[in-house]
């Protein structure tokens, strides 16, 4: 039988989420249902004086209005309302007080027998604020830039290593220099499906008298679990969190959101079921990626060798919360110049705090960098792919250590031969149809290859099929796919015969989804709950009579077709199904915990890579620019499905347009709001701004990251296609735009300021 | 979204009785836009009349020559159908560079001509809006301004109320056309030419256009001239589909001989309404279509264009876009 995994299946649960069978968050019907709508702060910044709630209370069919009025007792201390993805700081909390922190807060929840009343009553609230000047505005309030607090999530997102060497000095010295200030705006993360939550409450069947089902967007159900018993202070045992199916993340759902918090205040007093569902407009009240402005400066000797590198970045936060990532020390991990400074800070605004989005820093620092790169290149007149092979490094600069596995020679290598860079003329302006400015730009991706600990359970049921479940979550990523791949191998099983469960608290617990590091968290817990079952198994059979396994060991056996088999001669077997008869006719059940190989692990920098090459096509009349192709290169270890892993790739390709040329949160500081927060006006690519994408995986073999030698491809696929844009915007038109996204009036700009200028 | 009641009209008499009855009663009919503005609580209507069930779902030819796209007719119906695919290829080209496929199933025509302008401001209730409420001010005129106008956002006095505006594609096309829109009300029939059917805002920029309360549009009428051999819609955008214009522009030309007979140009995105200046378009005529010729009509056109700061760049960037869609229109190869 061959291998699942490595194989480009389709998604077991693909034929369910086409024909509307998988349920979301807001799907989940039950009998009595009330629906809850949010309302949010017109203000940024004071306290409410008054909320009037009269008119909205009279209207027929509303049950309740929740304000800070009149909301129930809740925890008291910060550290109840921290979740797994806190920042340091003091999370915010719905309906704790009249104080008002940023624009679109909530402050009321209106529930309704419907959902539509329950909105119509919301637009009768009256409230009267004692409004105080806001600051919102990152680039007015540069001067507060200050370092973040450290805390647990500072545990992922380390602070910049000490300088070394000597950058002044180094960067004085060059003889050849550039710095740069790289500008982009806030994004939100926008997935399709909107935020919900439906808490179905039940009493009487249990002994506390109470029972909370609640179906939540969510990227981890354990989060969600702990935030709810700890600020309720509900045990455990009488909630369960179900979350089957998640219609995209991007790690807005790293956080439990608002509307879990209200729907489990309303149903916790109403002692009814309740749903809370965001509209798109308040998708804008929640987290984001943070506007960022950064400095990158690089000094070099005239053979293209970085000697002096400089790398800033300052980003917004809100006033409650430190929220950083990891921006300025990339450049560390990509060239080997001796003589270093990394700097980050954080500017306190009024405003929510931001959250992780897919290669949170990652995306913002390298796009800053590797458009540095470029920049450098050119002050070289040296070619932009031979200035980083100049600078290749095999070990991570910031802590000495060498890469686990790094393939990104052989990524530049191959994905240049299909891009066709040794055509490229480098000349800026140099190749040109009609009106049209044609460009090729690359650049360089890097991303952590993270590994947690998580618990799975397996069970080779009576029937002979195996259920493997894990409480993790899949996000559109494939979780469900490639953990029944690992599963189907391990115990040779056929994947059809396989049924893998996961975001449900019932399951063993697994670590919230993000960062890149399911397939290897949970992939590595699956193996290990199906390789414990097959340990199991295996006694069972030496245990039979005249077992022709009786004298060999656990290293000797495979599991195939159903089977357990010698490795030497697989013609040598017993069926599973003997076994299950051997076990009394018992299903075969493990729990395994898998918890990285720290001892292992820590002797390696460990990270997936990637080489971006992209055509852009300019008008040069209206500065319109279209990504005509592109092509990634990513180095990620072991790939387990390379449909849903290109899938993964395109997405984020895709998604590296919308930075580069479309996408931002814009907002009125007049009134700190965000003033474009629908689908109409918030731009992401459509179908017709996609061209051509092509994506490579060179393998890795790595046993040093994990059991599975699988470094995950969730954010790598975004981190250089940026800067690849931008840099090849440059090359079409001569134009360094340094402001994401490159809109069209932004080159149209620059293009008309160079002209009168010249 | 407030409560509201519903009744399908059974004949448009009727249907225009029943709207002049009630004064917070309003049309529906694909409801493309009108369901959006009652969900954000921006449109408030209490009754909702249906007349989706009309007759006026043809396209007819009419004595003038030209041609009736009645008002329910869809964008997508009208976009693809013969007659204006041969006739007015203009206009069919302008209704597809709007929206998207599923809104152009359910838009119509008549309402593509009511839908109201995509300013932010005028879409949050949490902001001021002379549009929206009239006398609490323009949030864009110091705010985030760069979909807003550049030209004709003075009123009488001197003064700036709104700087929408207007977002359809096919009203700019319409204008170049020079079509006419027929419309039925309490007091009659009577026909308005598209160009005068939207207002610029002055100081009552609540006022989208010059219905009369009750009136209801029936009929578009195109005149016989489609200029179908010389034509372009140029929409520049912020990305390729599903993005309101920041400029467009639709051209038309009439050239025999090697010099032009006929011009027609029309400007989306740029003010309250689409914008036409004739008596520029008049220069054209009698001389060969060229670069210089048509700048210099892109030029005068923008002249007293003035922005709001992230909207500036739309002056000369509407100038480039005349230019090349003039250039586009020349150079088309005639229809066959």
């Amino acid at each position: 039988m061959t291998q699942y995994t490595g194989r480009p299946l389709n998604r077991v649960d693909g034929v369910d989420k086409v024909t509307g069978k998988a349920n979301y968050a807001a799907e989940f019907d039950v009998q009595g249902l009330l629906y809850g709508y949010i309302v949010n702060s017109t203000i940024t910044k004071g306290k409410i004086r008054q909320i009037h709630t009269d008119d909205a209370r009279r209207v027929e069919g509303i049950v309740s209005i929740f304000t800070h009025e009149n909301r129930p007792k809740l925890a008291w201390f910060d550290l109840s309302y921290k979740d797994q993805d806190a920042p340091p700081g003091s999370p915010f909390r719905p309906l704790r007080d009249a104080q008002i922190q940023f624009n679109g807060q909530p402050i009321a929840l209106v529930v309704a027998e419907t959902f539509e009343l329950a909105r119509y009553a919301a637009t009768l609230i009256r409230v009267d604020y004692e409004q105080e000047t806001h600051q919102t505005d990152l680039q007015a309030n540069r001067h507060k830039a200050r370092k973040p607090a450290v805390g647990m999530a500072t545990l992922f997102k380390p602070p910049p290593p000490d300088p070394r060497g000597n950058f002044e000095e180094a960067f004085r010295n060059a003889p050849v220099q550039v710095a740069s200030e790289y500008v982009h705006g806030s994004e939100h993360h926008n997935p399709m499906e909107l935020f919900a939550s439906t808490v179905v409450y039940e009493k009487g069947r249990y002994k506390s008298g109470e029972r909370y089902t609640i179906y939540d967007k969510t990227q981890g159900v354990t989060n969600s679990i702990l935030y709810v018993s700890q600020v309720f202070n509900i045990p455990f045992k009488d909630i369960r969190v179900i979350s089957p199916y998640v219609g995209g993340g991007f790690g807005s759902a790293l956080r439990p959101q608002h509307q879990l918090f209200l729907a489990v205040l309303a149903a916790r007093e109403l002692k009814r079921s309740v749903r809370v569902t965001l509209t798109r407009q308040q998708m804008f009240t929640l987290g984001y990626r943070p506007a960022t402005v950064q400095t990158v400066a690089l000094g070099a000797s005239s053979d293209g060798t970085m000697t002096a590198m400089y790398h800033d970045g300052v980003a917004v936060t809100s006033q409650f919360e430190d929220y950083t990532e990891v921006v300025t020390t990339w450049g560390g991990l990509l060239y080997p110049a001796e003589h270093v400074k990394f700097d980050q800070k954080i500017i306190s605004l009024d405003v929510a705090t931001p959250m992780d989005m897919r290669a949170p820093g990652g995306v913002t620092g390298v796009t800053a960098l590797e458009c540095a790169v470029d920049e450098l290149a050119y002050k070289l007149g040296m070619d932009p792919l031979e200035l980083r092979l100049r600078n290749y490094t095999e070990r991570n600069m910031n802590n000495d250590l060498t890469y686990s596995s790094k393939e990104l020679r052989e990524c530049f290598r191959r994905g240049a031969e299909r891009f066709g860079w040794a055509k490229r003329n480098p000349e800026p302006r140099s190749m040109r149809k009609e009106h049209t400015l044609v460009g090729w730009g690359m650049a360089t991706g890097i991303w952590d290859a993270f590994h947690a600990p998580a618990r799975a359970e397996a069970v080779l049921m009576v029937n002979g099929k195996l259920r493997v479940s894990s409480a993790t979550a899949d996000i559109g990523t494939g979780t469900y796919t490639i953990m029944t791949q690992i599963a189907a191998d391990t115990l040779g099983i056929p994947m059809e015969d396989v049924l893998f469960k996961l975001g449900d608290t019932d399951l063993p617990v697994a670590p919230i989804a993000g960062g890149s590091w399911t397939a290897a968290t949970v992939g590595s817990a699956v193996k290990a709950a199906c390789e414990a079952v097959g340990e199991k198994l295996f006694k069972l059979a030496r245990k039979l009579p005249n077992s022709p396994f009786a004298k060999v060991r656990f290293s000797d056996v495979l599991f195939a077709e159903k089977a357990i088999r010698l490795k030497k001669d697989p013609a040598i077997a017993i069926p599973l199904q003997t076994l299950i008869d051997a076990n009394g006719g018992a299903a075969v059940r493990a729990i395994s915990t898998s918890v990285p190989n720290l001892l292992k692990q820590r002797k390696y920098a460990r990270n997936t890579h990637s080489a971006v090459f992209v055509e852009v096509e300019v008008d040069e009349d209206f500065g319109t620019v279209r990504v005509t192709r592109a092509v990634t290169s990513v180095a990620a270890g072991r790939i387990l499905n390379p449909k849903t892993a290109r899938s993964q790739i395109i997405g984020g390709m895709v998604w590296g347009i919308s930075k580069a040329l479309e996408e931002e949160s814009v907002m009125d500081h007049q009134f700190g709001r965000i003033m474009n927060h629908s689908l109409a006006e918030y731009h992401v690519p459509v179908n017709a701004d996609i061209h051509e994408l092509d994506v490579i995986f060179v393998e890795e073999h790595d046993d040093i990251v994990n059991p599975l030698g699988v470094k995950g491809v969730g954010e790598i696929g975004i981190v250089g296609m940026p800067a690849a844009i931008a840099n090849a915007v440059f090359h079409a038109t001569g134009i360094r735009v340094r402001t994401l996204p490159i809109t069209l009036d932004k080159l149209l700009t620059a293009a008309t300021t160079e002209v009168s200028t010249s | 979204m407030n409560s509201f009641t519903y009744a399908r009209a059974s004949g448009i008499t009727q249907a225009v009785v029943e709207r002049s009855a009630k004064t917070d009663a309003a049309f529906i009919a694909g409801g493309t836009n009108l369901l959006d503005l009652m969900k954000e609580n921006v449109a408030r209507p209490t009754h909702l009349i249906d007349i989706n069930h009309l007759p006026l779902t043809t396209i007819t030819s009419i004595e003038s020559g030209g041609l009736r796209l009645g008002a329910l007719v869809t964008n997508a119906d009208t976009a693809y159908h013969q007659q204006v695919t041969q006739r007015y290829p203009l206009l069919s080209q302008a209704i597809l560079a709007g929206a998207s496929a599923q809104l152009r199933n359910m838009a119509t025509d008549g309402g593509n001509l009511m839908q109201r302008t995509r300013c932010y401001y005028f879409y949050d209730t949490a902001t001021p809006c002379n549009k929206r409420e009239p006398g609490s001010g323009c949030s864009a005129i110091t705010g985030f301004n760069r979909i807003h106008a550049i030209l004709g956002t003075y009123a009488q006095d001197q003064q700036v109320y709104c700087i929408a505006t207007h977002p359809s594609d096919m009203c700019v096309a319409l204008a170049a056309l020079e079509a006419v829109v027929r419309v039925t009300g309490p007091d009659g029939d009577r026909t308005i030419p598209l160009a005068e059917f939207h207002r610029l805002p002055g100081d009552t920029p609540h006022l989208d256009n010059v219905l009369q309360d009750g009136e209801l549009i029936t009929a578009i009428d195109l005149p016989a001239d489609g200029f179908p051999d010389h034509y372009a819609y140029l929409k520049l955008r912020d990305r390729s589909s599903y993005a309101f214009a920041l400029v467009s522009v639709a051209a038309a030309l009439d050239i025999q001989d090697g010099q032009i007979k006929d011009a027609r140009i029309a400007l989306g995105g740029v003010a309250h309404r689409p914008w036409r200046r004739p008596d520029l378009e008049a220069t054209l005529t009698e001389k060969a279509p060229n670069k210089t010729v048509f700048q210099y009509v892109a030029d005068a056109m923008l002249e007293g264009a003035q922005g709001f700061g992230h909207n500036t760049f739309k002056i000369e960037l509407a100038k480039r876009a005349i230019v090349r869609a003039l250039l586009q229109a020349t150079n088309r190869p005639s229809a066959v």
